[in-house]
């Protein structure tokens, strides 16, 4: 066990843990802000991947590419919004058919379940051969970086804005939103939309970094998601109300869950197990706030910190 | 300003649990009636208020408000003309978000939400000084999290949020029921001054028949989905509570056998 091997392969393990937190980043607007487990996760984050490869291999730019992603990720969400709110399917299960769907829908996009799409053909905004012997601009964990933080500040504005504001109201409380005139089926659909969109932007980073698309490359996509907004809340969240730190939390949490799976993987864990471990610790960590509310005495700090 | 015509709504029809709440309602609100509605669990009380909400659609039956037809409009859209105060005191405000941020929320009903920010600082100040005239010290607690407020505390938030864009009408579904007595008596007080202060159209329900009797200018008694009677005036004014009784069980032929009624 040789600790410069871990260290060799912290680089990529930021890089890559930011772009899961863009996923993350996400999730929480579904899962936290809107109250909503959206399970489409799993296969809007290979649609992104997908679309994005297949724009690049058929000669389009990075801009067009990403655009064309993130736009049919945002259709994905309105799908999963559609079933849920146009034909009452309740939401776990809106998300489920709209993930079983996209795994057709994704291997159609491909032609074949991976695509390669190799640094050495194309220009790439990010990648594993941009962590070292490039100039900083050019390195990719910098220009993740750049993205978290671009990311990060628009969703603040809107999120204060009085749509945004009116979106929190729906994840809050649907009955005194439609009472205050909000439109909630609208706002669910909306925030579906723009959840699944940043996802889809994630998995065509992703693709991009790892320099091909998988069909398999969004499986377990929400439990990482979840799993880093869980930790970022744990680390940072927490001791913050601030909205924008709340989101830089859940992308530091990516990040953070990275760097356990490298520390997990150079321990010489077989790595088949690592999805079941990533189960354990989210269903762990959603656990213990409410065994503390039920058998715990600090029952009422505990809902205070929800 | 509200009319109701012949309303009738019956719930799970064609199965055993087959429950007709509503069976021809027939109502006029004139503007700046104050309305007590009481009468027995199941009366079709809530129903009421809920159709006029629009939660869902009555089976048959119209519902205007000034003239306009809202039978079919949805709850979101016919909320613009409604303040509304609900039973349970978590379901008027937004528990994670800030008593700004919930009264901001309520000033933009029936307004475009657009891109602009979500609250000005002009409102804030604006919002300091109504949340003095509640009395309760929330004017230095601007920020604080609705969710960790009583339910006394956000039921006087709650009614603040209807009556910041006045409404056309006002419905209270029981809206101190789950607080204690004292605390009730206070919000209901802040109830009837916000109503006269600016002269509101208002339905309110409750359970006790003393307030019923105290509070508005008008009252009605409902009884499986029917308003049995109307009192209004004077009549009203010099009601008891045993006038209540006996009127009830000669319309109906039981006894108003609600301890909760009787006792509060």
């Amino acid at each position: 066990m040789n600790i410069l091997s871990l260290l060799g392969s912290m680089p990529g393990a930021v890089a890559q843990g930011f772009i899961w937190g863009i996923m993350a980043i996400g999730v929480y607007i579904t899962f936290k802000i809107l109250d909503f487990a959206d399970l489409t996760v799993d296969g809007s984050m290979c649609t992104g991947g997908a679309v994005c490869v297949m724009m690049m291999i058929s000669g389009h730019s990075i801009f067009v590419s990403f655009l064309v992603a993130v736009i049919v990720g945002m259709i994905t969400g309105l799908v999963t919004g559609l079933f849920h709110t146009f034909m009452g399917i309740p939401a776990i299960l809106a998300g489920i058919l709209s993930q079983l769907a996209l795994y057709s829908v994704n291997l159609k996009i491909m032609g074949k379940a991976n695509q390669a799409l190799s640094v050495r053909n194309y220009d790439l905004l990010v990648s594993l051969q941009y962590l070292r012997n490039v100039p900083f601009y050019k390195n990719s964990i910098f220009v993740i970086v750049v993205i978290v933080i671009v990311l990060i500040a628009v969703l603040y504005w809107f999120f204060g804005t009085e749509f945004g504001s009116s979106i929190r109201a729906t994840g809050c409380n649907l009955n005194m939103s439609r009472a205050q005139g909000i439109n909630t089926n609208f706002n669910t659909v909306f925030a579906l939309m723009l959840s699944n969109g940043i996802v889809a932007l994630s998995g065509a980073l992703l693709a991009q970094y790892q320099g091909f698309a998988d069909v398999q490359m969004g499986r377990g996509a929400i439990v990482i998601g979840l799993a880093a907004v869980i930790i970022g809340e744990a680390i940072i969240g927490r001791f913050f109300s601030n909205f924008a730190v709340q989101l830089l939390a859940v992308g530091i949490g990516g990040v953070v869950y990275y760097i356990v799976y490298q520390i997990v993987i150079w321990c010489g864990i077989d790595t088949d197990l690592l999805k079941m471990l990533s189960a354990v610790v989210v269903a762990l960590f959603l656990g213990i706030p409410y065994w503390k509310s039920h058998y715990g005495s600090g029952a009422k700090g505990g809902k205070k910190n929800a | 300003m509200l009319e109701i015509k012949d309303l009738h709504k019956t719930f799970n029809p064609g199965t055993v649990n087959a429950k007709t709440a509503l069976n021809g309602v027939d109502l006029v609100l004139n503007e700046g009636d104050f309305v007590t509605v009481i009468g027995g669990n199941g009366a079709g009380k809530s129903t009421m208020l809920n159709a006029i909400a629009g939660v869902w659609k009555p089976d048959r039956g119209k519902i205007m408000i000034d003239a306009l037809d809202v039978t079919s409009m949805p709850e979101f859209k016919r909320a613009k003309f409604l303040g509304r105060v609900f039973q349970d005191p978590m379901m008027g405000t937004a528990a994670t978000m800030s008593i700004v941020e919930n009264l901001a929320l309520a000033a933009r009903r029936g307004q475009m939400r657009g891109l602009r920010w979500g609250i000005t600082n002009a409102e804030r100040d604006e919002y300091r000084e109504m949340l003095k005239t509640l009395d309760l010290g929330l004017e230095d607690r601007l920020t604080t999290k609705v969710g960790l407020l009583s339910g006394g505390q956000r039921q006087a938030i709650t009614l603040l949020m209807a009556s910041i864009k006045k409404p056309k009408v006002l419905l209270l579904d029981e809206h101190t029921a789950a607080l204690d007595p004292k605390t009730a008596q206070k919000v209901l007080s802040l109830s009837d001054k916000i109503i006269a202060d600016h002269n509101l159209t208002t339905l309110m329900i409750t359970h006790n028949m003393r307030d019923a009797i105290a509070y508005g200018n008008r009252l009605i008694m409902m009884n499986e989905g029917k308003i049995m009677f109307d009192i209004s005036g004077e009549t009203k004014k010099n009601l008891t509570v045993e006038d209540l009784l006996e009127k009830f069980s000669a319309k109906s032929g039981e006894e108003f056998a609600n301890d909760k009624a009787l006792l509060s």
